[in-house]
């Protein structure tokens, strides 16, 4: 004897049918968009892959697709990393310490922090707009490499406050708690102790917040960085300009060769991403060992 | 003696140096307080003056945005329907995705295949946004296009759809992780009483995780809003109020590329329109993630 009836069992079919549709479909979106990025990566490789020679890296913009090439901005874009970490890191490092190691949880620590949090949301364009007022402005810094690096570095600031916190915490407090019996101050503590074991998780941090950086292009173009140029800055306060800008330049042409040459230059900026990612996997994986 | 040795510790160069270094860092920590007060103190400063030439009604309900050519026209309904045209296709696209990816991936992927998909999530999430906009121009448009022979070279729906794949991996891992927190005894209860994964998910998982997932759909929204480059390229450079998605638009942040693009002479009424469009955006934005904190503390749901 069946402990159910025949419309009970069509019923449980029926659930059990619809749960089986619903696990495939999730399955198949999650896939589709993992496929999608191989499209992305297909379509500008098909695009690019043909113009990225010696020739492209080591050129200069110029009106002739086939001369035009991308080593102003590759310049540009690696004076701007440098700049900005020089800026972006000791300042970060420094929020997240105090925030975490000389702070007792209280109104001021939650205002700075609900600060942060909230200036990780606002849109890239504004810290653009606010770069071009305060340095290019009112600092008169005009449009130079120190403008485009202070902006950025503002830009990134909640971003590596908030790794760093993430990665200052896990250290665990038996660490503290023995410094300070060995009658090591606070600072020496949090320098010599708290700073090391936490280093691989702030090093993430600051390389993928540099990769944010290195791929914003509204806020450069704000703060007024150039898109045509034919010689290679040597000096912060020289203007300059950079891949995402460039890249940019080449999509706003109507010029179908134009186009292909922002396919190239996206898979160098996409290298240059690449390389950084790896480094950050790297070097967490290298420290962590050495920890243990 | 012992009151002596006190003195000599407390005046010794290292505790002096040791309060400079604090100092520094309560610096450090105060540059993120400094970057917001001088975020709402200039763009309200300059809207002020902004304000002084053109009234807040025609700003606010005007309907037509000629701000170069003359007659000029200040009314920012044009761009903010820009702007709201490509979020609300960008959400159309990206929340139910998103949410069928998370769920895919806190409820039925094994470890393993998580271990690969998170990453190339994350890729999707790290690529630059003008890598959408040449995706955009270049693949989505000339699709759209040999569908629907009407759409415009530059048109906001290739915008919204592709704003909509940037921001798909941000509500994944978002609600991936709300979801994941919900502790496994609810769903073994729910099994128990004989409800089927779909039922599982749909009826117990997804509405004890609501608040996280309701936070990152939020989030994604106010990113989609200040999203720049992709836009500035796909949709174009005309402001529009047409219910159209086929034609060329212009939203907030293309508008202020646009300006910053050409030689705007500081101080002209055309630079303080960067000021005022920059500012509302700035409201709009923050009034979002405003509510999606909200959303994360009032509305969550505690498990012990």
């Amino acid at each position: 004897m069946s402990l159910m009836s025949e419309k009970e069992k069509k019923n449980l079919r029926n659930r059990q049918r619809k749960s089986l549709y619903f696990s495939r479909l999730c399955a198949a979106v999650t896939w589709s968009s993992v496929f999608l990025l191989c499209v992305l990566i297909y379509q500008v490789s098909v695009d690019g892959l043909s113009w990225i020679d010696w020739q492209f890296i080591s050129s200069f913009p110029s009106r002739f697709p086939e001369r035009a090439g991308i080593k102003s901005a590759l310049v540009g874009t690696l004076w701007l990393i440098g700049l900005i970490a020089i800026i972006s890191i000791p300042i970060g490092v420094s929020s997240a310490l105090y925030l975490e190691e000389f702070t007792k949880p209280g109104k001021l620590n939650k205002f700075i922090e609900v600060n942060i949090s909230n200036l990780a949301g606002v849109p890239s364009i504004v810290y653009g707009i606010l770069g071009l007022a305060i340095f290019v402005r009112f600092f008169a810094l005009e449009r130079s490499l120190l403008s485009g690096a202070l902006t950025m570095s503002l830009l990134i600031l909640p971003v590596i406050i908030i790794a760093s916190r993430e990665a200052i915490r896990t250290v665990p407090m038996s660490i503290r708690q023995a410094a300070y019996s060995l009658g090591a101050t606070r600072w020496q503590t949090a320098w010599a102790h708290v700073l090391p074991a936490s280093f691989p998780g702030i090093m993430t941090g600051v390389i993928l917040a540099l990769s944010r950086a290195i791929g914003e292009t509204a806020p450069l173009i704000i703060i007024g960085a150039l898109t045509f140029v034919a010689f290679l800055p040597e000096g912060p306060m020289d203007s300059f300009t950079a891949m995402p800008i460039q890249i940019y330049n080449w999509i706003s042409r109507p010029q179908q060769d134009f186009h292909d040459l922002a396919a190239a230059g996206i898979i160098v900026l996409l290298l240059v991403l690449l390389i950084m990612n790896a480094t950050a996997i790297y070097i967490r994986n290298k420290t962590e060992r050495r920890l243990k | 003696m012992a009151e002596a040795a006190n003195q000599s510790i407390k005046k010794s160069g290292r505790r002096f140096g040791e309060s400079c270094i604090i100092s520094w860092l309560t610096v450090c920590a105060a540059v993120s307080v400094i970057t917001t007060a001088a975020i709402i103190g200039l763009l309200l400063k300059e809207s002020l003056v902004f304000f002084e030439n053109v009234s807040p009604a025609d700003f606010f309900f005007g309907t037509s945005w000629v701000p170069i050519l003359k007659p000029s026209s200040y009314g920012v309904l044009p761009l903010v329907w820009g702007t709201l045209q490509v979020t609300i296709g960008a959400a159309i696209v990206a929340i139910p995705l998103g949410l069928a990816c998370a769920i895919y991936l806190s409820e039925y992927a094994s470890p393993k295949m998580r271990a690969y998909i998170k990453p190339v999530l994350e890729l999707l999430a790290g690529i630059p946004t003008i890598v959408y906009g040449y995706f955009a121009l270049t693949f989505v448009t000339p699709i759209l296009r040999s569908i629907f022979p009407d759409v415009q070279v530059f048109n906001s729906l290739s915008a919204a759809i592709v704003v909509g794949i940037m921001i798909l991996p941000m509500i994944a891992t978002l609600s991936d992780n709300a979801l994941r927190a919900v502790p496994e005894s609810l769903r073994q209860g729910a099994y128990a009483l004989g409800a089927t994964s779909y039922e599982v998910t749909t009826k117990v998982v997804v509405p004890a995780g609501l608040s996280g997932v309701m936070a990152s759909f939020l989030l994604a929204i106010s990113r989609a809003i200040g999203e720049t480059m992709a836009v500035t390229i796909a949709a174009g450079q005309t402001p529009n109020l047409s219910l159209s998605m086929f034609e060329s638009i212009q939203t907030m942040t293309a508008y202020i590329v646009q300006v910053s693009l050409g030689d705007t002479p500081a101080g002209g009424i055309a630079y303080q329109t960067l000021f005022a469009v920059g500012g509302l955006l700035f409201i709009i934005t923050l009034l979002i993630n405003i509510v999606s904190q909200l959303v994360l503390s009032k509305y969550r749901e505690v498990y012990e």
